[in-house]
């Protein structure tokens, strides 16, 4: 089976830095950032492009600011 | 800085409900109650009935919820929420009503209402979210606090001889005649959100049967009072509060046997 690809977008201004979704990335793509947002928190990122689009961050992010994109099908290699 | 990933030939696939409005929520980082608006909002997206939902909020950290929810709202006294929805939805039978309460608000001044309401077999949805402590006020114990588990007010743990045991709600309103669907669900992990967010769904839907109450526990986190971090709090959450309060479907009379 081809690997999904995806990414997440991240509101990083409305990110506190929970670390939730960090915790149930499963291909550790998301890490902490070196910055901090207006708020004084170290907002979450992508550190790594392997994102397997599985949604898990959105699904545990309280805040909802995490936007998952998937590559379209016929696009996929 | 993170990486920088193109989104060319990317579909999105997942984002913020329109139904939740475009504010920054005041719960502390990692909360629970922030998923379950989220979840709440996503089904009245999904299910098409933004224009003909009635929430009630509570008193608690959840008081405002009307911020953030885009759907018409009102504020009950504390505890009340079950008797407020009470009126709107017999005013309104055509309207879903949801009642949206914290443990201390439900289960320790809000008992009688509940319970009444669903004896009553109001044709409401109730969606419970139990911390286990009183969050906004400052983390005392709730009826709902653990045996053995600190808070403000008893900073030694909870002693069964002076306080009693906490209060498993589920298991109590599924005994009563007016319940047609009590369910508790976990919003700790991926998986157990999709599962929150189906009972959620099935506990509207099952308004439109009018043949009774629908209650949804939410077994929840509070980072901020258990003093721990979010994903230690979701881990304390897994290990000693499910023991106390198991997951799982306590009534469904949905499909009518």
């Amino acid at each position: 089976m081809a690997k999904v690809k995806g990414a997440v977008i991240i509101n990083t201004e409305n990110c506190k830095g929970c670390g939730l979704c960090i915790h149930a990335c499963p291909t550790d793509t998301l890490g902490f950032s070196k910055e901090i947002n207006s708020k004084g928190f170290n907002f979450s990122e992508m550190i790594k492009d392997e994102c397997i689009a599985c949604m898990s961050c959105a699904l545990v992010c309280p805040d909802a600011v995490i936007t998952v994109y998937r590559m379209k099908k016929d696009k996929a290699v | 800085m993170g990486i920088t990933v193109s989104l060319e030939n990317m579909e999105k696939i997942y984002e913020r409900p329109k139904t939740l409005k475009d504010k920054v929520m005041h719960y502390c980082p990692g909360c629970g109650h922030g998923v379950t608006h989220r979840l709440v909002m996503e089904l009245v997206e999904e299910l098409g009935i933004q224009h003909n939902t009635v929430g009630v909020a509570p008193v608690g950290c959840s008081v405002f919820a009307y911020y953030y929810m885009d759907i018409d709202m009102q504020e009950a006294a504390h505890g009340r929420a079950c008797a407020v929805a009470t009126g709107i939805k017999r005013m309104m039978p055509d309207h879903y009503v949801f009642t949206y309460q914290g443990d201390g608000d439900l289960a320790a001044i809000g008992t009688n209402e509940t319970i009444h309401a669903c004896n009553r077999g109001e044709n409401i949805t109730i969606v419970f979210v139990n911390n286990a402590i009183y969050g906004m006020t400052g983390g005392q114990m709730a009826p709902t606090t653990l045996l053995g588990q600190p808070a403000t007010t008893c900073p030694l743990g909870r002693e069964q001889a002076a306080n009693g045991y906490p209060i498993r709600m589920s298991e109590l309103v599924a005994q009563l005649p007016g319940t047609i669907y009590v369910e508790r669900v976990a919003v700790n992990t991926p998986a157990r959100v999709r599962k929150a967010k189906k009972a959620l769904i099935k506990a509207f839907k099952s308004q439109e049967l009018k043949k009774g109450t629908s209650f949804v526990e939410i077994v929840s986190n509070c980072p901020s009072n258990w003093k721990m971090t979010p994903v230690e709090s979701n881990k304390w959450l897994d290990e000693n509060m499910l023991p106390y309060y198991p997951l799982g479907l306590y009534k469904d009379e949905i499909s009518g046997e």
